[in-house]
């Protein structure tokens, strides 16, 4: 085979992956659908939005690139209280609010990534924990600047594009968060669709030998923890501005052990298991805390436990196979004309 | 001064005890436990139950501690660790982070979410005078037991038959089999050790850190800093950085309040990014 011809064979295959599938347009019309399917439960799919973009920017660098992170709420902390303290005392433009997060998160994100490229996986998750636990700790110590324990109050948003204005029904909260949600995603989409991608994946499956081959693993790994941290930026931008308030839970331990919930529930390196681990994760904690509000941490550390000692493989092996049944029917509809 | 010297070596020992465990998991046999927490916490709770509800003397809960958590130890290795042996770090975080979840809502529902006060026998409450230092009776006690666990820990580690059988099935646990060393009993028989020393920790250090449900998230990261500076190759590296982090902890909370445990969690990653295999390891390989 000739060079030229290796390069079409290249091109067409990104060409490929990058197409739309048809469940894909179904599943965004559904995300759509929801908002007036569902007029009561806005507030809650507003936050099933926000942690499926949380969880779209762990499973960047988790899924595609094997990077583990035990802190990854430091970007939304880090997102969060910039977009609040921007919205306080700046410009309580949202837009602004969510560009200006993401840009100060992917700075916290690219400052820190030399420590993430260094030592293994354990290393990793000691220097993501501990980064995680200085933010929390430097929130708490700055009370002046973040309001300490009390969090930052008095948040009060200008309308989207000076047309939406926020509501108390989260109609507003949800159509911005699907909005910004969707974009991020088709952006991520791309990207993980072209040869940058690709190249994070053969490092993430073996370093040595991508960097053999000429893919230098360091400056695509700092890319790619850059953009995560930007992308869980915008998320902790969007909590602040559709919840108005930011408080130092944002920062806490467990919003990235939940984080972790939710990319195991939903599987990674394919984007949409953020999203589904969001959906199911949101429903389970809403239904336990109906029946036992003070004690569901149990119950979420239960379903760690049973998911790592093996129930993962099974909910994972019908996954894979209802969505390459669907695949096959879709191939099929398509082919067909 | 100097008592703020003393006060944090007595807190860094109880750190040691605490730790070591997870120095012996982590380090030894390449499992990340962050549950650990949990086993002192059980300890500490054991030590309060048995003082309140039975009249227990406070000396004779700290082996009671060490006797249920080491159980614990030995029945969760038993029953949930072992398999987790061969999966990857991530897995083990993320089972133990559960566990962590399950112990905090667990003993939140058993024991309530107050924080846990216990009174101590009178011959080991208030402070005397030693060349000018006021000396706690409490603490010269935890640093006095601490330091005998110290040296016996250190020997039975380095010169005991067991020790050596140890450090053989961590190297190569295969040749170690073939050997004719029983690796899986040796294992169970330390983590179930690391987990006592743990709920000894955590019954000595009711008094000097409080305890309360949230215990083991509270100090996770504590312990982990003191197995990550101290690197997790020997015994006294771990020692050596609880100490350390005792007295700056008790420092710095006293000289600069506000800061709190800030310079603690930069020191670490500080030392992560210069050293990732700690402060006082020697390399391995």
């Amino acid at each position: 085979m000739t060079n030229e011809a290796l390069q079409a064979r290249i091109k067409a295959s990104l060409a490929a992956s990058r197409r739309w599938h048809p469940f894909e347009l179904a599943f965004w019309c559904m995300a759509l659908a929801a908002y007036f399917l569902f007029p009561r439960q806005l507030l809650i799919l507003n936050e099933i939005a926000i942690l499926a973009l949380f969880a779209l920017s762990l499973d960047l660098i988790l899924g595609y690139a094997g990077i583990v992170s035990l802190g990854h709420a430091a970007f939304l902390g880090f997102g969060a209280y910039g977009a609040g303290l921007l919205a306080l005392h700046v410009s309580a433009d949202p837009v602004t609010g969510l560009l200006f997060a993401i840009a100060v998160s992917a700075l916290l994100g690219l400052v820190t990534s030399p420590l993430i490229l260094r030592g293994n996986d354990l290393t990793r998750l000691m220097v993501t924990l501990g980064i995680a636990s200085l933010l929390q700790e430097l929130a708490n110590s700055m009370g002046r600047l973040t309001g300490g324990a009390d969090g930052l109050q008095g948040i009060s948003m200008k309308p989207v594009l000076g047309l939406f204005e926020f509501d108390l029904y989260g109609k507003t909260a949800y159509l911005y968060s699907l909005v910004v949600f969707f974009v991020l995603f088709v952006i991520a989409r791309r990207i993980v669709h072209s040869p940058f991608g690709v190249s994070l994946r053969a490092i993430r499956d073996n370093p040595l030998r991508a960097a053999a081959s000429g893919v230098p693993p360091s400056w695509r790994l700092a890319g790619v923890y850059t953009l995560a941290a930007g992308y869980a930026g915008a998320a902790g931008a969007l909590l602040a501005q559709t919840t108005q308030f930011v408080s130092l839970d944002v920062l806490a331990f467990h919003r990235s052990a939940d984080l972790m919930l939710v990319l195991i529930i939903g599987g990674t390196g394919y984007l949409y298991g953020g999203i589904i681990g969001a959906i199911a994760f949101k429903f389970l904690q809403d239904w336990i805390a109906a029946f036992t509000p003070q004690y569901w941490q149990f119950w979420i550390g239960l379903m760690l436990v049973l998911f790592v000692l093996g129930g993962r493989e099974y909910i994972h092996g019908g996954v894979r196979l209802l969505v390459s049944r669907l695949a096959a029917i879709g191939k099929r509809k398509g082919s067909a004309p | 001064m100097l008592t703020l010297i003393f006060d944090g070596i007595a807190y860094g020992m109880v750190l040691f005890v605490l730790a070591s465990g997870l120095s012996v998991t982590l380090g030894l046999m390449n499992f990340v436990n962050l549950a650990h927490g949990a086993f002192a916490m059980a300890g500490g709770y054991a030590t309060v139950v048995l003082m309140q509800r039975f009249g227990v003397p406070f000396l004779w809960t700290l082996p009671a501690a060490f006797i249920v958590s080491a159980l614990a130890g030995l029945v969760l290795e038993r029953l949930l660790y072992r398999p987790m042996y061969a999966k990857s770090h991530l897995d083990q975080v993320l089972f133990s982070i559960g566990l962590v979840f399950m112990a905090v809502a667990g003993t939140d529902w058993l024991m309530g979410s107050t924080q846990q006060i216990i009174r101590l026998p009178s011959w080991l409450q208030g402070r005397f005078d030693l060349f000018g230092i006021a000396v706690g009776r409490y603490r010269l006690f935890v640093i006095i037991l601490c330091g005998f666990l110290v040296l016996a820990l250190q020997w039975g580690f380095t010169r005991t038959r067991f020790g050596s059988r140890l450090r053989a099935s961590v190297d190569d646990a295969r040749v170690a089999r073939g050997l004719g060393i029983p690796v899986t009993a040796i294992f169970a028989f330390t983590f179930a050790f690391g987990s006592g020393l743990a709920g000894l920790g955590g019954a000595l250090g009711v008094e000097l850190m409080g305890l309360d449900p949230t215990f083991p998230l509270k100090f996770m990261i504590y312990f982990l800093i003191v197995v990550t500076v101290g690197g997790t190759s020997t015994l006294t590296g771990p020692f050596l950085a609880a100490l350390l982090l005792g007295v700056a902890d008790v420092a710095g909370k006293y000289f600069i309040p506000q800061v709190g445990a800030f310079i603690i969690y930069a020191l670490m990653v500080g030392v992560l990014l210069l050293k990732p295999e700690g402060l006082f390891a020697r390399s391995r390989s």
